[in-house]
């Protein structure tokens, strides 16, 4: 038996300690947003926040979530009304299949919990574990650089000058 | 505490004369420790060296592993500013593109091969020895005229690394003349055998001067420096372990001269493990190295390691999966739900031909810091762009969860006995990669 | 509001009593609705009428009023993350005078939308939703000509607005009450006139995309994420990679693992199945300790390219002029070439099925759900009308990747266990191991310039097997293969022009009095390949554009000027100008390790136009590429949505860099080497350019233009162009990765 805090709610997981996180979130919680991508810490499609900072739940053990907090992007917003993140994403309209995204919303949400304002290369090297197949670079960077406008932070070098 | 009356006014004309006492044994100090300048010079015609010259000196430098602390990742090559973690502090590889200001755009080649030898700038000040001149001083001068010729044709680039952190007193160079004089090995170091061929002492030189493996792979002392007399015993760098490149060598396969050269080639030897930490950058340097160099490194190397454990016979590699499981059961539940779907026989990566954990010397070292550095700082491939990756661990996983996944690994694959107090080991390590 | 079309236009048409989709036939070369690709839709029957409204006139088939007057639509085409559901609700709100949150869209279905073959070939905009445009119109034409029934006046008099058909002297009638005195099932007319251009409220416009939001929250948006009670999770047990199989595996011990439920058999395919996912996860491991070998020849050794190369052809001449020109005075021969590529989906094919009362019902994320159905009819010998295929969404595929395959793995589960529906997944290392790849090519051109600085002459020829596998019959599906019934996959063609599969965009835009364009296409396929994104046009333009600009530099100008001297076409010449332009393209300097590369092509000579402008800068120690600027043009006809578009031509050009510059699947003999991320790696963000923007050039009242595939050729060879600048080393072969370059400029320190 196994206590896990998932977006502030006590849950009892009776199961195999071995499973990894994304396993129950999807098949017990019914919560979709961490996405199945790869299975091996790969992609961070089913990326999550443990304890604010970045966590690849298909490859996080429920046995090492206990007495820690897991936030999942249910936990950011609902569709109704997003958290900043994820309004920022909508903004930029930031999706093409959008497979990725929620995944690469709960990084960014993780990066700019610690560095409010960061800068450009360290917005792409905190999302650089994150895959994305359609290309959608361009706009989840615009978002993340939104989102921490829209959170107060702010950018320090919104991109490298051409001249 | 407050200093009170008469005390208090006779201390400035103590501190006084403590002071002029300090300065002059400082000054006469420093007289000694002065080296001379040499005259700067215009940045030479890149045209004026030979061709052929260049492309010697650019396979010397990756030989040489030079970019590694000459650059920063996403920054241009040899611009320097990358920091190094020393015990007394942080000091930033100097910029070596041939730009006036900033880099060594003024030295001649006098200034440059002094610098390679006696580890002194142009001014005449000492450099610090994580500039591992007392290696690269057994480079040979024309490679070191090589050497000068590739630099001094790469782009100029303006960029002045940051200012070095040190612990007083060592931000002042002129102490480094007393490093000199009391730490700088006098040992030679390994000599020429003819009788071992052409290639064995291709490597010989290599190794032994410009690659530097030692300044790694040994002990140091407590200067810092490097423990000739115990070379290849084992060293530290950067946070990981290099482990030792001599009999004592934990390795459980035999690193023939083959298996080395695909090692230090591709990154990965498929016998052992893939290069991981420091060593990553080495390998990417020698992949861009001639292939008779590194051959040459390679065949050294198997020779120094000669009389491994895994020279002699190569043991049966045992997998006591019920055993670790029950000695450590969170170790096992945590390996089974975050390592296995890589690292357990049957997983694709397995099947696909990686090697798996047990041939790695991480869970033979006598020290856990590898196995426990990889879990939390992944790994990246080591040579670009195909190659082992790995997620880090270090926000995922707590001390303890990491430290009882490696009991559990090191009770399952391993040799040697326990570790001992892994969840310590863990933390030192966080410590170390500065989080 | 815009007003009725003219009285003067009306035409007959006459009431037909059933509602019926017709055409469920497929043809192996099919219809326009096909994209191209082999496997298309059913044949014409009103050709008069335009997109996919030639193939299905009738109204209903496209829209449906309901009594309170909203309006759903019906498309053949499914989304994939291109943004197409949006674009063609707009389409429909516009032309239909409905706001826009009163229509909703239903996309792929067999048994309830049209059957428009394969969603491919940058097509569905300019099948779909130029068909639902039209449709619209006549709907909303229909429902005013009744209103004016009703009223007894005139039809032109009368307005629409906001689902509300209004006379003059303030009558008014909503279209619910309308419609449910009308039927839709009535050919469409070809004469029905759309709505003016300056009418239009969302057509070229931007409207958020109602799948984002849900997407980004949680919901259950993908197959993937299907949900259905007593459903079992299922993994297929197979060999590590195509080609390969398990020698001898104990499937009585798997059965009995824990957790599993049945192991279903059918030949050699089988599957395992389970309540829950994590025990499936675990026994893959001991399905990965079971021995495998292959059986078909090896592979050929080395690069498999030179195989492709050298390999028994069937040339086909697809372009040959022979005009006079001016003697030629300089010759460039070169071979272009590109390695097998991956779709590599971020989530692996994945499928449900459920098998009840004698009918197959699967959730699919296939980009073909009618010749799926072909397929699977043949596969679980089953009439067409007891199987049913459902588009829902699945990670971009950005082509014929596993999906369909594992639908039939999926059916195959399902059909053992009736009743219960059946999630079959594929491991990330089967996605890797078994996904049709995108084939390796090889061009070789030869082009002259006349004195003049004019291309004189101009030959190219580009090997290539087939560009479509599509599946229309059971071998053509994976599992097809593995039942034992004898089943063989449909011989590999050529798709032929003006579409083209290999030789897709082989015929440069360009004015050439004398060329020779020769598609060599390969039958024989060492490893089984499918349609990737723009097919051949990612090589072909990559050849065509390096080959243009290696002309320019020969003939000592400018790499755009000569390009424009070269054309005629006066929005291709609006293209180049418009980005040469907005890039600054004349005030641009080379320095050394930087360079700045331009290309352009229209997709398939008939969809959109796109031109392509990089700055990169090399690293030239590490031979490591920064992409400073990417910039693009495009002229996509009638823009529905200036952001949609945006987005799919910048999506192009980053999976393009990645395609070009960092991705190649590698094999030993036996196998494909490429197995996850690490062995094929694919651009992440720190490879994506520091900046990037994407001018639109609208046209409205034009035809829509399919944009999906129109940037990724030419952002391949301004890439190569850029970096031929700023090397000086001009490299053909993909891809143009750090280590290609290191090599090439190696052994020059100095230039
Ligand atoms: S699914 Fe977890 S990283 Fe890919
Ligand atoms: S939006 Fe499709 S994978 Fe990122």
């Amino acid at each position: 038996m196994i206590e896990l805090t998932i977006n502030g709610t006590r849950h009892r997981i009776d199961g195999d300690p071995a499973e990894p996180l994304l396993y129950v979130l999807r098949d017990d919680l019914g919560l979709y947003a961490a996405k199945f991508g790869c299975g091996l810490g790969q992609c961070g499609s089913c990326t999550v926040l443990v304890d604010g900072k970045p966590a690849q739940s298909c490859i996080t053990p429920i046995a090492a979530l206990e007495d820690r907090v897991v936030m999942t992007i249910e936990g950011l917003g609902s569709a109704r009304t997003p958290g900043p993140v994820q309004q920022a994403f909508i903004d930029e309209q930031a999706a093409q299949c959008g497979y990725c995204i929620p995944g690469m919303i709960a990084r960014a949400e993780a990066l700019l919990r610690a560095d409010p304002r960061p800068s450009e290369a360290a917005m792409r090297d905190a999302m650089r574990p994150s895959l994305c197949r359609c290309g959608t670079h361009m706009r989840i960077l615009r978002a993340v650089r939104r989102a921490a406008v829209a959170m107060g932070g702010g950018i320090v070098d919104p991109a490298e000058p051409v001249s | 505490m407050p200093v009170e009356g008469p005390l208090r006014r006779r201390w400035p004309r103590i501190l006084a004369l403590i002071a002029v006492a300090v300065l002059t044994v400082l000054a006469i100090f420093a007289l000694w420790a002065r080296e001379p300048v040499i005259a700067a010079i215009g940045r030479p015609d890149p045209a004026s060296f030979d061709p052929r010259q260049v492309a010697l000196g650019a396979s010397l430098a990756r030989i040489g592993n030079c970019a590694s602390c000459h650059s920063v990742p996403g920054g241009r090559v040899y611009a320097g500013g990358t920091p190094i973690q020393t015990p007394f502090g942080t000091i930033h590889g100097s910029n070596i593109t041939p730009d006036p200001e900033t880099g060594i755009g003024q030295w001649s080649y006098e200034a440059f091969a002094r610098s390679m030898r006696e580890g002194l700038g142009r001014d005449g000040s000492h450099l610090y020895p994580a500039f591992p001149y007392d290696r690269l001083r057994h480079t040979s001068n024309a490679d070191l005229r090589a050497l000068y010729a590739f630099l001094m044709t790469r782009d100029a680039v303006r960029a002045e690394p940051p200012a070095n952190s040190l612990i007083p007193p060592l931000g002042w160079r002129p102490v480094l003349a007393g490093w000199k004089l009391l730490a700088l090995p006098r040992t030679a170091p390994q000599g020429p055998q003819p009788q071992l061929g052409a290639l064995w002492e291709r490597g010989r030189y290599l190794g032994e001067g410009l690659a530097h493996c030692a300044s790694c792979h040994s002990p140091r002392g407590l200067l810092q420096q490097e423990l000739r007399e115990r070379a290849y015993e084992g060293g530290w760098s950067d946070g990981w372990y290099a482990p030792p490149l001599d009999a004592t060598s934990p390795a459980v396969r035999e690193w023939t001269a083959e298996r080395l050269d695909a090692y230090l080639r591709t990154g990965l030897s498929t016998a052992h493990a893939a290069a991981a930490g420091p060593m990553g950058p080495v390998a990417h340097n020698l992949a861009r190295a001639p292939e008779d160099d590194v051959r040459a490194l390679a065949t050294y190397y198997a020779w120094t390691m000669r009389d491994a454990r895994a020279a002699r016979s190569e043991p049966v590699l045992p997998d006591r999966g019920t055993v670790a499981a029950r000695a450590h059961p969170s170790g096992a539940a945590l390996f089974r739900g975050a390592c296995a779907a890589c690292h357990e026989p049957g997983a694709p990566m397995m099947v696909a031909g990686r090697p798996d954990l047990r041939l790695g010397s991480p869970l033979h070292d006598d020290n856990p810091r590898n196995a426990v550095q990889v879990i939390l700082q992944g790994l990246e491939p080591p040579v670009e762009p195909h190659g082992p990756y790995m997620p880090a661990y270090a926000d995922t996983l707590t001390d303890k969860q990491i430290a009882e996944v490696t009991a559990y690994m090191r009770a399952r694959w391993g040799s040697g006995p326990d570790w001992g107090n892994l969840v310590e080991a863990v933390a030192d390590a966080r410590a170390e990669n500065g989080e | 509001m815009s007003g009725v079309a003219r009285r003067d236009l009306l035409r007959g048409g006459g009431l037909v009593v059933l509602f019926a989709l017709a055409g469920t036939g497929v043809g192996q070369e099919g219809g326009t609705s096909g994209g191209g690709e082999g496997t298309g839709a059913p044949p014409e029957v009103a050709p008069e009428l335009p997109g996919s409204l030639a193939e299905f006139p009738h109204l209903d088939a496209w829209i449906r009023i309901a009594p309170d007057g909203a309006a759903t639509v019906f498309t053949g085409k499914a989304e994939l993350g291109q943004g197409i559901g949006m674009a063609l609700l707009q389409i429909a709100a516009d032309e239909l005078d409905l706001p826009l949150e009163r229509v909703s869209l239903v996309t792929a279905d067999t048994a309830r939308t049209p059957d428009e073959g394969i969603t491919s070939g940058s097509q569905s905009l300019q099948n779909s939703g130029t068909a639902i445009a039209n449709a619209a119109a006549n709907v909303r034409y229909l429902l005013a000509e009744r209103a004016a029934q009703l009223f007894r006046v005139a039809a032109q008099t009368l307005t629409t607005t906001n689902g509300i058909v209004r006379a003059r002297d303030g009558r008014q009638a909503s279209y619910g009450e309308l419609a449910a005195s009308l039927s839709l099932h009535v050919e469409a007319r070809p004469d029905v006139r759309r709505k003016r251009v300056d009418a239009r409220d969302h057509i070229g416009r931007d409207r958020p995309r109602r799948d984002i939001p849900p997407k980004l929250t949680g919901a259950a948006a993908y197959v993937q994420d299907m949900r259905m009670p007593g459903m079992l999770h299922a993994r297929v047990i197979r060999g590590p990679a195509e080609g390969t199989r398990l020698t001898a595996p104990d499937f009585d011990a798997i059965a009995r693992l824990p957790g599993i439920a049945q192991v279903v058999r059918v030949g050699d395919f089988a599957a395992m199945l389970g309540p829950r996912e994590w025990p499936l996860v675990q026994a893959m491991l001991a399905v990965g300790r079971v021995p495998w070998a292959r059986d078909d020849t090896p592979l050929p050794q080395g690069d498999l390219r030179e195989a492709i190369r050298n390999l028994p052809t069937e040339p086909e001449v697809i372009l040959a002029r022979d005009a006079v020109t001016l003697p030629a005075v300089r010759r460039i021969t070169a071979r272009y070439d590109r390695p097998y590529l991956m779709h590599g989906a971020i989530g692996p094919s994945c499928a449900v099925a459920l098998w009840k009362d004698g009918a197959m019902t699967v959730w699919t994320h296939s980009q073909g759900v009618y010749p799926l159905r072909s397929a699977l009819a043949e596969l679980l010998d089953l009439p067409l009308e007891r199987i049913r295929c459902i588009h829902r969404e699945g990670a971009g595929c950005y082509g014929h990747n596993g999906a369909d395959d594992v639908a039939a793995d999926a059916a195959l589960a399902a059909r053992a266990v009736p009743g219960r529906p059946v999630k079959l997944t594929w491991t990330r290392e089967q996605e890797h191991g078994w996904e049709p790849l995108g084939p390796a090519m090889v061009t070789e051109l030869s082009a002259a310039l006349d004195a003049n600085g004019h291309i004189a002459e101009w030959t190219h020829a580009v090997w290539s097997n087939t560009h479509s596998t599509r599946p229309s019959q059971a071998g053509d599906l994976l599992a097809g293969l593995e039942v034992g019934r004898g089943f063989a996959p449909s011989p590999p063609r050529a798709i032929p022009q003006p579409n083209g599969g290999g030789d897709r965009n082989a015929i440069p835009l360009y004015t050439l009095p004398r060329a020779t364009i020769t598609n060599m296409f390969v039958p024989q396929m060492p490893v089984r390949v499918s349609a990737l994104r723009g097919l051949g046009a990612h090589m072909n333009v990559f050849a065509i554009e390096s080959m243009i600009d290696e002309l320019a530099m020969a003939a000592g100008g400018d790499p755009v000027a000569f390009r424009l001297r070269h054309l005629s076409d006066p929005r291709a010449i609006a293209v180049i100008r418009t980005l040469a332009d907005r890039f600054g393209w004349a005030r641009q300097k080379s320095e050394r390790w930087r360079g700045q590369g331009f290309a352009f092509a229209r997709y398939k000579n008939s969809g959109a136009y796109c031109a392509v402008a990089i700055d990169l800068r090399v690293e030239p120690e590490t031979g490591k590429t920064t992409v400073l600027r990417a910039d693009a043009a495009v002229d996509a006809g009638e823009t529905v949505s200036p952001d949609g578009l945006r987005n799919q031509i910048e999506g192009g050009i980053v999976q393009s860099i990645s395609w070009t510059a960092h991705e190649e699947v590698r094999f030993d003999t036996a196998r494909r080497t490429a197995f996850d991320w690490s062995s094929y790696p694919i651009l992440r963000f720190d490879a994506a350019p520091q900046r990037m923007a994407v001018h639109v050039i609208d046209r409205p009242g034009q035809p829509f233009l399919g944009a999906g595939e129109a940037s990724q050729g030419p952002a391949a060879a301004a890439f190569a162009n850029a970096l031929a600048r700023a090397t000086r080393q001009r490299l053909r072969s993909m891809p143009l990765n750090a280590e290609r370059i290191r090599i090439a400029l190696d052994g020059f320190g100095t230039r």
